[in-house]
């Protein structure tokens, strides 16, 4: 039996219990990871997974069965329990549930993949982290780490419309960072993140990290910080490096603008959103400088993929344009509640997940200027890259991050590095000081997005450039 | 094939495919999560999951690999244990290997309830309907859980042990005018759950939380509810008493040194509640204490951190140990006898909206102005060492003056240094009665008291 011949035995099935609408997801997921430290690999492990999770809809509730063997007969139960534990959910029912229209679509897609990772030699993986972390050991950090990661999914989608879709979706990266350890605190730095830089793509974008160039420099820099002066306290003018503000993107526009956060439905345990809709397309939600989209189609980004969840293919759109608030991340049922005629943000991070709204690739486009241009322009202030600490409040308003490493910024120059540099602000109120932003933009990759009951790990992509933001509280401490 | 005799099987075919010089650990799980999740007072996300896993961890030639699968099939097993001997071939030698768990005389496995292994969805749905129904009209979210696993060890040194364990949880709140209040249970009986009771005290909690006003930054005394000293709680586990992290000076931690107020005493305690009797190397679990009366006394460890730091595990592997380090998952704030016993356990009339419970009542009685808070969120650290946290408060604040609470505060953030907060003559009462938060993984629980203290360091508010 083929993974679709199970997936419509399961549909079947649901619909035979009484279902209005089924759809289900067969996936089989190979995945590894390596991590070395100080010199020597620290752990490999290679896990692979396949199994059926079915959605059935019985009046106006959702059920969800994920069972972990692929054949006529669990295809056939698990249809049958999602459509039983729907009907369990009408004792405390909702209003309604509508779909908004997605065309049946029978296709199949793969993500561009030069150089497979899975097909990369273990020993050639180990000696590139090995390698890397011995540098930095070399260079004086106390502790040395690198790490690779690699997802390989296979999934097929099928759904009671006549949705009929394959997709083949290869995600890797990797990163390395050095700690030094003092009296009372410790100080990292990473390359060209604490997790890395991850994609939709293949191993040659591990390749073009060039992990061990950089060995060197942040073992230093880590030591370095130990005796750097603390971040100055204040009110300043603030410049995020691009890695950073990948982050500022994610938690205070990418989460802000789920509709199911909006709707309520994450309140319990995510939380909700400042966002109201009944101001979308009019709320100022930043300076005319940002402009933010929402595009899986971008080739390359962690958050791309060719169809969704729910069968809706991958369309950029815009959420944010000109300052103002324009767009939503949303799933079929999501949208129909708040009357908008799209979804295409769900997805799951398993066949054993039910599909929820995710981000995709939430970026920020590019600006006019370079980095250089932005400190040049700047007085005072300080400069801060890769994130280290981040905290958001449960509406996606008050902020706080701490990075790696910063620097003074004096009269249009950089100056000292500092250690513990935090900024904290107000969602609205810090994008609307944004006056100006770098070309130099890159699709960061977060691989570690947690949401949802059961808890969900999601790979979003978040293109950003270096940014200046005016009058922003630094320096932040116990 | 039941979980043991899989996991002899895969023990069985590493000897033949790896050699009898090949070192192999296996645990086999299979387990039903299933959550029922309700928002706008209504279920909206209805799950169930069926799971085996097949976790092999081999060491071959000096050269450590793991490997999980899903597939039990014959083909399946032996696809695994090919794959995982291929990838010992290739990995760099593991000079750290700490060798496998010899036979061990195991504890006796704790009780587990049929009932909550065995309960279904319309089950779940009752007790969301019961907390939703005693909310009385206020909006509601939340989740009802329950969890079962059975689960079997075997090694290539002739060990082998087996458990099962169920669990339930519930954690909802009710919102009234843009105000929140929680309550969340954890425990080892679905039976043992009570919808009606935690949908009042959420509902009694979001209308004592309404109108709330601006308060300045600063350090302020506070009681914490237990909800908020679980996040205490599970920030220490993960950095404080997290033995790798101590191996590699990254952690606060000094054994035989007195770091924390004389009122701390901390226990991980997996056998409390329906835990398993051995950890992912079939080390056998089961009480470690970790500050006793403020002196710290221990760190959790597996076997590969433990003989980093010349010592023996302490039952602590668990799947990504390797990289981030044993950590206790079952972590108790032991309750105290100092504040006095005014209710027993189980009380459920709240002495007003905002204090659930008399013994929390007691504490906030003690206060002179000072915050109490109920729920933290967020938190993330700062620094791993000094253990310096930011977050926000959540889910209700109040001031509290002259042993009242008076009003409502805007939610707060804070940046404190957790171990500064409980060192010596910080704590100033630990509460009587503890309560088991749900973590968002089943298995894993802190229990905690409320707990008063002498300051706590907020830096902001939601209005910046």
């Amino acid at each position: 039996m083929t993974e679709f011949d199970a997936a419509e035995v399961a549909v079947q099935a649901a619909l035979d219990a009484g279902a209005r609408y089924a759809d289900v997801r067969v996936m089989h997921r190979r995945y590894e990871s390596m991590t070395a430290r100080n010199g020597e690999v620290e752990a490999l492990t290679q896990d692979e997974s396949i199994g059926l999770g079915v959605r059935a809809l019985v009046g106006s509730s959702w059920g969800f069965h994920a069972v972990p063997e692929v054949s006529d007969a669990t295809a056939r139960d698990a249809g049958r329990r999602a459509a039983r534990i729907a009907a369990a959910s009408a004792r405390v029912p909702g209003p309604p549930v509508d779909l908004v229209p997605s065309t049946p679509t029978t296709a199949t897609w793969a993500s561009p993949c030069e150089v497979d990772p899975l097909g990369v030699s273990l020993a050639a993986k180990g000696d590139l982290l090995v390698a890397a972390t011995r540098t930095m050991a070399e260079h004086g950090a106390d502790l040395t780490e690198g790490l690779y990661q690699v997802w390989d999914t296979s999934k097929w989608f099928v759904s009671s419309e006549g949705h009929r879709i394959d997709q083949h979706i290869r995600e890797c990266g990797a990163g390395i960072s050095a700690t030094s350890v003092g009296d009372g605190e410790t100080q990292r730095r990473s390359w060209p993140s604490y997790r890395g830089q991850y994609g939709t793509t293949g191993w040659e974008l591990v390749d073009s990290l060039d992990l061990t160039a950089h060995a060197a420099r942040i073992a230093e820099e880590s030591r370095a910080l130990l005796t750097a002066p603390l971040c100055p306290a204040g009110e300043t003018d603030l410049i995020l490096g691009g890695e950073q503000l990948a982050l500022q993107i994610h938690e205070s526009v990418g989460h802000a603008i789920e509709l199911d956060r909006i709707l309520g439905w994450e309140a319990a345990f995510a939380g909700t959103s400042w966002l109201d809709l009944d101001r979308l397309g009019s709320l100022r939600y930043g300076s005319d400088l940002m402009n933010i989209t929402i595009d899986p189609t971008i080739p390359g980004a962690l958050g791309s993929f060719g169809y969704d969840d729910e069968g809706s293919p991958a369309v950029r759109r815009d959420a944010v344009r000109d300052g103002r608030w324009v767009g939503v991340l949303a799933g079929r049922d999501s949208a129909a509640v708040a009357g908008l005629d799209y979804g295409g943000s769900v997805r799951a991070d398993g066949w054993a997940r039910l599909p929820m709204v995710r981000m995709t690739n939430v970026g920020l486009e590019p600006g006019p200027h370079t980095l250089e241009e932005i400190v040049a322009a700047t007085d005072e202030g300080v400069l801060m890259d890769v994130n280290r600490s981040w905290s958001i409040d449960d509406k996606r308003l008050n902020f706080q991050f701490g990075c790696e490493i910063g620097w003074e910024i004096r009269n249009g120059r950089r100056g000292r590095m500092v250690r513990n540099p935090t900024y904290t602000g107000i969602g609205p109120q810090f994008w609307r000081s944004m006056d100006m932003l770098s070309s130099e933009i890159v699709p960061w990759g977060t691989p570690n997005c947690g949401k949802g009951q059961p808890g969900q790990t999601g790979h979003t992509g978040h293109p950003a450039a270096p940014a200046r933001f005016r009058g922003v509280r630094v320096g932040v401490r116990a | 094939m039941n979980e043991l005799e899989l996991a002899g099987r895969v023990v069985e075919l590493v000897a033949r495919l790896g050699g009898t010089d090949a070192q192999a650990e296996v645990t086999v799980s299979r387990g039903e999560l299933a959550l029922t999740r309700f928002a706008n007072s209504a279920i909206h996300q209805n799950v169930a999951e069926s799971a085996v896993e097949v976790r092999l961890r081999l060491h071959l030639a000096g050269r450590t690999a793991t490997g999980v699968g899903s597939a039990v099939s014959t083909d399946g097993l032996r696809a695994l244990v090919e794959r995982v001997v291929a990838a010992t071939r290739f990995t760099p030698p593991d000079r750290g290997w700490p060798g496998l768990t010899p036979p061990t005389t195991m504890p006796a496995p704790a009780l587990w309830d049929v009932a909550t292994a065995d309960a279904g969805p319309d089950e779940r749905a009752d007790l969301v309907r019961a907390f939703v129904d005693a909310a009385d009209g206020l909006e509601t979210a939340g989740y009802c859980r329950t969890a079962h696993r059975s689960v079997a060890f075997a090694n290539s040194a002739g060990h082998s042990a087996q458990g099962r364990t169920a669990e339930a949880a519930m954690d909802g709140i009710a919102r009234a005018g843009g105000a929140d209040g929680m309550a969340r249970h954890c425990v080892d009986r679905l039976a043992d759950l009570d919808g009606a009771a935690l949908g009042r005290r959420a509902a009694a909690k979001a209308r004592a939380a309404l109108d709330p006003i601006e308060l300045a930054p600063g350090r302020y005394p506070v009681v914490l509810e237990p909800a908020a000293v679980a996040d205490l709680l599970q920030n220490l586990a993960w950095y404080g008493f997290n033995g790798k992290r101590y191996a590699e000076r990254q952690s606060f931690a000094e054994p035989g040194t007195a770091q924390l107020d004389p009122a701390v005493t901390l226990v991980d305690d997996p056998l409390g509640a329906s835990g398993l009797p051995f950890d992912l190397e079939g080390t056998p679990t089961g009480t470690v204490t970790l500050v006793d009366a403020g002196t710290t006394t221990a760190v959790a460890h597996d076997r590969r951190s433990a003989a980093e730091s010349g010592t023996t595990s302490t039952g602590h592997a668990a799947p990504g140990s390797a990289t981030f380090g044993p950590m206790p998952r079952n972590l108790r704030l032991v309750p105290s006898g100092r504040a006095e016993a005014v209710e027993t356990v189980g009380a459920t009339v709240p002495p007003t909206g905002a204090v659930a419970d008399a013994d929390t009542a007691a504490l906030v009685s003690r206060m002179g102005r000072g915050l109490l808070v109920s729920d933290l969120w967020y938190t993330r650290v700062l620094d791993p060492k000094s253990l310096v946290v930011t977050g926000l408060t959540r889910n209700g604040v109040w001031l509290v003056e002259e042993g009242q609470v008076t009003r409502a505060v805007r939610d707060l953030r804070f940046t404190e240094s957790y171990p500064r907060a409980l060192a010596p003559g910080g704590v100033l009462e630990v509460g009587r009665r503890a309560v088991r938060q749900p973590d968002r993984f089943d298995g894993v629980w802190r229990e905690a008291p409320s707990l008063r203290l002498a300051a706590w360091n907020f830096t902001g508010g939601a209005s910046g």
